[in-house]
């Protein structure tokens, strides 16, 4: 069966949208680097070019397949079967999207916090732009795993050189951490390509059933690559650390985008690629998310430093999308992808919001804030949406993915989804305290006189606030595109094994 | 008696152009006084060896030498070697004040030695080459003379290296006395005989042989200090230390790409049918290899100390390609050599470049704030540690990309696990080197001693490692065709 869809744009838009930032960060290269207004203004270009590029693929993807389209295949490396091979399908489109649109906002939110090494600041997040639609994108795996961890080098050194006070520590863990992963990952690869037969080619891959006991060694050697970037439970301790240390546009790449990708992988190489594998772990990926949703909100009350609280939270909300995904139902995994991109959203908004502050302090100490909404009006007003829309306030588009998402974990598991749900409560807590503690009670003298939010950052902050209403009152715009991509991949996962049809038949009795 | 016949000299032809090449130089020099003339005219002559060796080819002197593209392969990777070697020495042997013309003349006998070995049918012609090979590098580690660390460094290698060269004697004459030959392909056949006969008489052990087993184990032995494989790399640190930086360079790709060469004929050719036993041995020494290079690496402060040690690591993932034993390790072994030359020697361009008048520059520390001061030099840098930890889109990915791929495919899955957790290691002390450069601050002036020859090194090497890093076929391809022996 063909698997694939001729790209009908009439152009190849995946290698231009991939291309277009690497090309922008070598125009760079040959600018004198004191000439930093023109690195910025370029750099601010080459996003926005990069932005509008990828409208097409919104307006022209066609919802009623779960097929790969705007695919574009070359030969690559030919001796080894390896190709060049683009394509997505409604799983990966968002994430390109909102790849496009977060590194425009980490531009301009970096407009005049970045003072020393511009240049190579900016060629870094360009080359980053180019790596992460790269790897939403690829259907080689070999190809994959080149974006994958060539990654690694500018977000390395975006969080070494202009992060905060103890940026190298957090650098080189979240480096370490993640490349241990990511080799295990390679390992799986190759064994998966010699297991098939000789190809790379993640399409061709999946059509392909692999022994049991096979499957499960890969799943793990997989899930050592994807449980670190998400971060799950036992190996989330580089995020806080990575988070509170990268400079504003590293974390909010790192919160919108990066461990996205973890989750990514799951729904788009684990589930399908070890059906069986998936499935018989579930238990224990239910139970890692739903330690990772409680531990995490837990900590998160007992932070002192803003950016470190985000950071815990971002651990308890991929819980969720976690959980989502090993639902293994519809409702879980849409839930799971559509919170996914809010919480690229919402986290990366808040994000943006505290380097707006921290940028006029340079603290981000909780303790040192205080009455911030008597200062600056306009700004608690927008992190007040951001904070309703972590906690899921109905309206926002928080609410749609974590309810999915609880929807989706009672049908796999009661228990799960009870759990997971306190998670919320806990979540309303750390969250509404926060807020209070930053923008009310009484002023502290050290945010007295601050000068309320600029235009520049207005326009920073504005696409989220649209979208959080946007995802919240009007979803099924965005589920619509996702739904026949994981009914599919359901029904890959759900097919094989007699277990299955048991726990069907237990479904349907229980209806 | 038959009458004497003069051997076929065609395919032999690279190597006598190098040898009067060689000659000429030394000669030339006591005319020369601008010894940058030297220099170029070696590249020039090396133009004219490149040019023989791809119109070569064959085997003659009764099988003593051959070549084939194997030893293309190899005599590439040398010629590499040496340009480049050449290219960093100029500016850097002016300063160490040894602008000595013979120091070219060495550099060209050493290559000749690794020439002969790569081709070698014979275990005589093997041991000529290594010898010659060895002998030459033994003076140019020595060669900065006012220098106690160099003085040590060359007499330690000297040293050592006569062990090893014991040892590989020993090995050789047990392999004679067992087969009565030194050819490698009669060897090959008598070794399937005797271990056909071994296995008849006991079948549930079938390998007792335990001669052969140790003339394996010797030739393992002497091959493992060419190659500066664990346990018998404890030359490798101070040697890399002591001896002029552009000479740590040309020993840390040269002698070790022609102990691969030797170590894949022999064991490829002569022990073909005993791949079991010597995969056994292999095994231990690739494992200990990438342990002890990586994690002693960790604690280096001395630049060259640690690509030292990290050599030794490389070593240790090249091997696994020789486990592999199937010509796509073959394969595997020659790409990864062939990238493994443009990424560190543009390592130690850049080492080279912060040696100035009196400022050593081999310290870590001496790195710190280099992208501020010096951003190209340490973007440069950033390339090559990146390429030596093997990330992509670097040429050091590729290389252990298919390194891995080849190990795995010959079952050595599990290897191929321990590999790969020991280069997530290396990420530690190749990233420290980064992380000086990016994310502290510059404590005292570095100054770069910048040269039009280094540059060009520099620009060889970096775009070699970016654009195989990014478009590997062709590199992949030829290394296939040449493993094929």
């Amino acid at each position: 069966m063909e698997q694939v869809m001729i790209n009908n744009l009439g152009f190849p838009i995946l290698t231009k949208l991939i291309f277009l930032p690497i090309a922008g960060a070598l125009l760079l290269l040959l600018i004198k680097r004191t000439n930093e207004g023109l690195i910025k203004w370029i750099s601010l270009a080459v996003s926005v070019a990069a932005f509008a590029l990828s409208i097409p693929l919104f307006t022209h993807f066609d919802k009623t397949t779960h097929l790969m389209q705007f695919t574009e295949k070359h030969a690559w490396i030919p001796s080894l079967n390896i190709n060049y091979h683009l394509g997505i399908d409604g799983i990966s489109i968002l994430f390109i999207l909102l790849s496009t649109l977060v590194t425009v906002l980490c531009v301009l939110v970096s407009w005049n916090s970045i003072k020393q090494k511009a240049k190579e600041f900016y060629i870094s997040i360009l080359i980053m732009e180019g790596a992460m639609i790269g790897v939403f994108c690829s259907l080689d795996f070999m190809l994959f795993y080149l974006f994958w961890e060539a990654m690694l080098i500018p977000m390395y050194l975006l969080i070494g050189v202009w992060g905060g006070p103890n940026r190298i520590y957090a650098a080189v863990k979240f480096f370490l951490y993640t490349l241990v992963g990511s080799v295990l990952m390679l390992v799986g690869i190759i064994v998966l390509y010699y297991q098939a037969g000789g190809t790379f080619d993640i399409l061709a891959l999946m059509t392909k059933t692999y022994p049991y006991q096979l499957q499960l060694w890969l799943f793990w050697a997989f899930f050592a690559a994807f449980a670190v970037k998400v971060p799950m439970f036992p190996v989330h301790t580089w995020l806080p650390d990575a988070h509170t240390e990268a400079p504003t546009a590293g974390s909010v790449i790192l919160a919108a985008v990066l461990i996205k990708m973890g989750a990514y992988g799951f729904i788009r190489f684990s589930l399908p690629l070890f059906p069986e594998a998936s499935k018989a772990m579930t238990p224990v990926m239910l139970a890692l998310s739903v330690i990772a949703i409680i531990y995490g909100a837990v900590i998160c009350l007992a932070q002192t430093d803003l950016k470190r609280l985000i950071a815990y939270s971002s651990v308890s909300h991929m819980g969720f999308v976690t959980l989502g995904i090993f639902a293994l139902n519809v409702q879980g995994m849409e839930g799971g992808i559509l919170q996914m991109i809010n919480h690229g959203i919402v986290t990366g908004a808040l994000f943006l919001s505290v380097g707006i502050i921290y940028d006029r302090t340079h603290t981000r100490q909780i303790a040192d804030y205080g009455g911030v909404a008597s200062v600056m009006p306009v700004y608690a007003g927008m992190f007040m949406v951001f904070t309703l829309a972590s906690i899921g306030l109905p309206a926002t588009n928080g609410f749609i993915g974590e309810f999915l998402i609880i929807l989706g974990g009672f049908r796999a598991n009661q228990g799960a989804g009870v759990l997971a749900a306190t998670g919320i409560i806990i979540g309303a807590g750390y969250m509404l305290w926060l807020y209070q503690r930053v923008f009310f009670l009484e002023t502290n003298q050290k945010v007295e006189g601050l000068s309320d939010i600029n235009l520049r950052e207005i326009i920073t902050l504005l696409p989220m606030i649209l979208l959080i209403f946007w995802i919240g009152v009007y979803p099924n715009l965005f589920l619509d595109f996702m739904h026949e991509s994981v009914k599919h991949l359901l029904e890959r996962v759900n097919a094989g094994g007699a277990e299955t049809s048991i726990a069907k038949n237990m479904m349907e009795i229980l209806k | 008696m038959t009458p004497f016949v003069i051997p076929n000299l065609g395919p032999l032809m690279p190597e006598i152009a190098m040898t009067c090449l060689a000659i000429i130089v030394l000669l030339s020099d006591l005319v020369i006084k601008k010894k940058e003339a030297i220099a170029y005219l070696s590249i020039a002559g090396i133009a004219a060896v490149t040019y023989l060796l791809a119109v070569s080819s064959g085997v003659t002197f009764s099988g003593m030498f051959i070549a084939d593209g194997y030893s293309l392969f190899f005599k590439l990777i040398f010629v590499l070697n040496v340009v480049l070697t050449i290219l960093i020495s100029v500016k850097y042997i002016e300063i160490e004040n040894v602008n000595f013309g013979e120091y070219y003349s060495l550099i060209l006998f050493s290559t000749l030695g690794m020439m002969l070995m790569a081709s070698a049918g014979d275990l005589i012609t093997l041991y000529l080459g290594l010898e010659l090979m060895a002998l030459s590098t033994y003076v140019l580690a020595g060669f900065l003379r006012h220098d106690v660390k160099s003085n040590e460094a060359a007499i330690k290698y000297f040293l050592l290296g006569a062990f090893a060269s014991a040892f590989l004697l020993y090995g050789i004459s047990m392999i004679y006395g067992l087969t009565g030959t030194t050819d490698l392909h009669k060897i090959g056949e008598s070794v399937n005989r005797l271990i056909g006969e071994s296995k008849a008489s006991s079948p549930i052990h079938p390998f007792t042989h335990s001669p052969l087993l140790l003339s394996m184990i010797m030739f393992a032995v002497a091959f493992s200090f060419k190659i500066a494989a664990v346990p018998f790399h404890m030359w490798a640190p101070d040697v890399y230390e002591g001896a002029p930086t552009s000479i740590t360079a040309f020993m840390s790709v040269g002698p070790k790409a022609a102990g691969f060469a030797v170590l894949g004929r022999v064991f490829m050719t002569a022990f073909a049918s005993a791949k079991v036993e010597w995969s056994g041995i292999l095994i231990p020494i690739a494992i200990l290899t990438m342990a002890v290079g990586n994690i002693v690496a960790i604690s280096q402060i001395n630049i060259k100390r640690m690509l030292a040690y990290s050599s030794i690591a490389h070593a240790g993932y090249i091997l696994l390609g020789i486990i592999a034993g199937t010509s796509e390790g073959m394969a595997g072994v020659l790409n990864y050599l062939f990238i493994y030359a443009f990424m560190n020697i543009g390592a130690f361009a850049v080492v080279i470049m912060l040696r100035t008048e009196g400022f050593k520059g081999d310290n870590i520390s001496d790195y710190e704030g280099l992208a501020k001061t010096h951003p190209v030099a340490a973007a440069l840098m950033l390339v090559f540690m990146f390429s030596l930890t093997g990330i992509p889109p670097t040429a050091g990915f590729m290389g252990k990309f298919y390194i891995f791929m080849s190990a795995v495919s010959a079952g050595y899955t599990w290897l191929a696990v321990v590999a790969v957790i020991f280069s997530a290691i290396s990420a530690y002390f190749y990233l420290r080197i980064v992380m000086y450069m990016y994310m502290k601050e510059p404590k005292a002036e570095v100054k770069l001693s910048s040269s039009p020859e280094i540059a060009l090194a520099l620009a060889i090497t970096a775009i070699a490692v970016l654009i195989i890093g990014v478009l590997p076929s062709k590199a992949i391809s030829v290394a296939k065709i040449a493993a094929g022996f």
